[in-house]
């Protein structure tokens, strides 16, 4: 089973990779297989972490679960047309618990956490010792500061960006191009490190190329 | 009942999910409302498989292009349906994990759903690549900027960054590409990040706060009786 395993393994692993090639029979094969255990693959997960996990297993000393239960189940109303409608309370529930969520939970940790990350003492290592930073963390909390401030003023758009302000605005679009490059480049090398991964996994795994 | 009653239930849930965070007895409700909305999405998912179902099935009779890829999504699907949802092969009871080693769905998971999600994943490398030399040229002093940043960090990240700086004496190690590319991800892709993190979390916060008074209604779709 195990020998069987690793030679699906391969087989799928280079019919993806064949794609590099052109658009053939072999990539369309494991594309489809992907897409199907993929479906399935989160659907399972989710019936039992949650629908199992967390509504079946305490339904009995909590059974006020049935609502979410019932929201579930008019969920399925939208392939009914002639009262598809009802399909939108659930939606609605959703969309009104992910606004709550989101709300308080991107306003602490992308806005509060991030402001108070970027308030920091310029030329000392903690606040209130005067002095004491090195030149390299003198720069780079400037750099921070500095950079963090024009990039927020670039996007601000409700004014004009003109003489100081656009100089600001201007400083700002550099930090983002900056950001933009450095994870561009992060992303094409840890992309590069996955794939140097699988083909490790085809030289030592599959035909011991690699010891 | 069409509009007004999916307002109402947008305006309460996200109401008091808010308010379960200020107010210590509403807790318990924010942690109800957030268990019933991990139920919902199960059955979101049901609709979800049923609706890839039914877009291969269509494809299957009508004999439509590539009909026969359909055939393997189906089975794909249902052999991964099957194996979970029956726990084929696993050494465990109902309650243990669904990711023992022996079930089929763990055999699949490791043999087939891994190798395939990595391998997608790593030929992104290229077409990004690909992507990147068509669209990107030092045209302006921004684009230019940006090129750069990406050579420094892709450089300092590779053996040769090192070997081509190598000589640059200790006193201006700053200098040396691996320590550059350091300095450019800690210093100002950190104050990038941060202001498009505050941006991001600005229009969040704009956009639920006009989902849940209601001013956003574009989710509720196009009929209005």
């Amino acid at each position: 089973m195990e020998h069987f395993a690793l030679w699906l393994a391969a087989f799928l692993t280079l019919g993806i990779i064949s794609f590099l090639y052109k658009d053939n029979a072999w990539y369309k094969l494991t594309e489809s297989i992907f897409i199907g255990l993929s479906a399935g693959y989160w659907m399972v997960s989710l019936f039992w972490d949650n629908f199992y996990g967390k509504f079946w297993v305490n339904k009995s000393e909590s059974p006020y679960l049935y609502v979410g239960a019932v929201l579930g189940l008019l969920m399925l109303l939208r392939l009914v047309p002639r009262i598809g409608w009802i399909s939108r309370w659930p939606l609605s529930f959703i969309v009104g618990a992910t606004s709550g969520l989101w709300l308080i939970n991107y306003f602490s940790s992308n806005i509060m956490k991030q402001i108070e990350a970027t308030i920091l003492p310029l030329f000392s290592a903690q606040f209130g010792s005067g002095f004491d930073a090195g030149a390299a963390a003198i720069i780079g909390n400037l750099v921070i500061v500095t950079g963090t401030f024009s990039g927020l003023v670039y996007f601000f758009f409700s004014k004009e960006h003109k003489g100081a302000f656009g100089r600001t605005a201007k400083l700002g679009i550099w930090i983002i191009m900056i950001t933009f490059g450095a994870s561009f480049g992060y992303t094409v090398m840890s992309r590069m490190s996955l794939f140097i991964g699988r083909i490790d996994f085809l030289l030592s795994d599959w035909l011991g190329m690699i010891l | 009942m069409k509009r007004n009653v999916p307002l109402a239930i947008t305006f309460i849930v996200g109401a008091v999910l808010i308010f379960s965070v200020f107010i210590p007895p509403m807790e318990n409700w924010g942690e109800d409302f957030t268990l019933f909305f991990d139920i919902i999405a199960v059955f979101a998912f049901f609709l979800g498989g049923g609706n890839l179902l039914r877009v291969h099935l269509t494809k299957l009779s009508r004999r439509k292009q590539d009909w026969p890829y359909s055939i393997v999504t189906i089975m794909g699907f249902l052999l991964m349906l099957a194996a979970g949802l029956f726990r084929i092969g696993n050494p465990g009871d109902i309650n243990a994990s669904l990711t023992e080693q022996g079930s089929l769905f763990q055999t699949i998971y490791d043999s087939v759903f891994v190798p395939l999600g990595s391998t997608m994943y790593a030929l992104l490398a290229f077409f990004v690549a690909s992507a990147s030399y068509r669209a990107f040229r030092a045209k302006n002093r921004e684009a230019t900027i940006l090129l750069v940043a990406a050579f420094i960090i892709l450089l300092g990240r590779t053996p040769l960054g090192t070997i081509v700086t190598g000589w640059v004496p200790e006193s201006f190690s700053i200098l040396q590409i691996p320590n550059l590319a350091i300095w450019i991800m800690n210093s100002p892709n950190l104050a990038g990040q941060r202001a498009i993190m505050i941006g991001i979390g600005l229009g969040v916060v704009s956009m639920s706060l006009r989902l849940i008074l209601g001013i956003e209604r574009t989710y509720l779709g196009g009929d209005d009786k």
